[in-house]
């Protein structure tokens, strides 16, 4: 998962501190792995860099300068293209996956598509393992077993968390 | 999908007492395809395989099989229809206990006036098919679940039907025998061209088929066009 497409959505609120965007980052994403601050400037300074952000304002209270970022129409155009694109099935997708309904609720995107989107490519692949399967040996179908078994666990959870989307809305947006 | 469809659902609704199973649901069938209804319990999903078998009628909205619209048939003529042109695949307890399997499969065809040695004849060809030739001679009770899940099987395909409804064809078996169910029923029904409209909650059950319908709170989405 980028960090850079992370920041960018939530930009979308509002111009923020490198040292905000960290704090909000950690806050709904970073249970399993907080942010580090050489991380936050350098994905900053590369989406400047890209034109995906831009400079809103310089501050100095009583310490050093705080630079403020703004998202630019070029970044928002990239998270939404993000959002709206499926995630290749893979094992360990949880993480990425909540991270953009998380987000998609935060920007006022229709997080129920998004899992839906997902939840066609998922099955799309599982299609295509199963037709493996039946051509395949033993071996084959075994190695293609792990793989749907792994699928169906991620297809339940999107199942569930579609389930639960108002509930994650009202807590995404308290 | 360039051929016309062979059922289709438009905005259909059903309630049960003051609780609404459809609420708009829309779908369609083509011929030969295997397409997976899915949804969670209570989604409105078994209630849709009825309405589309004609085996209940919607509160409103139209069933057309065929160009027919299955409503305005008499409740004879669905009966026919449904002896003829679509087969059926439950979860468990559709076998007559009383008869052999060899009985059981033909009795569709016995139904249809057929004589008893050639509807035999073609009902021992399908038990073959579905690789449980040897239990001709014995009763239900004498199989396991998923012996008798593929007699089941045989006994929908045995008239040619040109759709089977399957609802939740493989809930009551474990791993193994559901997916050998799976496969002997998408193969056998590919080879004949008849469409598929399997109602499941499994997604692995669901990777048998050619494209998705989702049934979420009696509504319907086609996820092959979400993606």
């Amino acid at each position: 998962m980028s960090i850079g497409q992370v920041f960018l959505g939530l930009l979308e609120s509002g111009p923020r501190h490198g040292y905000d965007l960290k704090r909000a980052y950690d806050d709904r994403f970073g249970h399993v792995r907080p942010l580090h601050y050489g991380q936050v400037y350098a994905t900053l300074s590369r989406l400047l860099k890209d034109g995906f952000v831009e400079l809103d304002g310089v501050e100095q209270v009583d310490g050093p300068e705080r630079k403020r970022y703004a998202v630019t129409s070029a970044g928002v155009t990239d998270v939404d293209r993000w959002l709206s694109t499926a995630e290749k099935p893979e094992l360990y997708l949880q993480n990425t996956l909540y991270t953009k309904v998380v987000l998609a609720l935060l920007s006022g995107r229709s997080a129920a598509d998004l899992l839906d989107v997902q939840r066609a490519e998922h099955l799309r692949h599982m299609r295509e393992l199963t037709r493996r399967k039946a051509s395949g040996d033993l071996a084959d179908q075994l190695v293609c077993d792990h793989a749907l078994f792994h699928l169906e666990a991620d297809l339940r959870w999107l199942e569930l968390t579609a389930a639960r989307l108002d509930e994650l809305t009202k807590r995404v947006l308290t | 999908m360039t051929a016309a469809p062979l059922l289709e659902a438009d905005d259909l609704h059903r309630s049960f007492g003051a609780t609404p199973a459809l609420d708009g649901a829309t779908m369609r069938v083509w011929p030969g395809e295997v397409v997976a209804v899915m949804g969670s319990s209570g989604s409105g999903k078994s209630t849709l395989l009825h309405c589309l078998a004609g085996i209940l009628l919607p509160d409103s909205g139209v069933v057309t099989y065929g160009g027919r619209d299955l409503s305005a048939m008499s409740e004879t003529e669905r009966s026919a229809l449904r002896r003829t042109d679509f087969g059926f695949v439950f979860q468990f307890g559709q076998l007559v206990p009383e008869l052999t399997c060899l009985e059981n499969v033909a009795l569709p065809l016995r139904l249809e006036r057929i004589r008893r040695g050639e509807a035999e004849r073609r009902a021992a060809e399908w038990l073959e098919r579905l690789e449980v030739a040897d239990l001709a001679r014995k009763r239900p009770g004498e199989t396991s679940g998923g012996q008798a899940q593929r007699v089941a099987v045989a006994r929908a395909l045995v008239t040619r039907p040109r759709v089977v409804f399957a609802d939740e064809p493989t809930g009551a078996l474990d791993s193994l025998n559901g997916e050998k169910v799976m496969r002997l029923l998408t193969q056998a029904a590919r080879e004949t061209a008849a469409a598929v409209v399997l109602v499941t909650h499994e997604a692995r059950v669901a990777g048998y088929s050619d494209r998705e319908v989702v049934v979420r709170d009696g509504r319907t989405r086609d996820l092959t066009r979400a993606s």
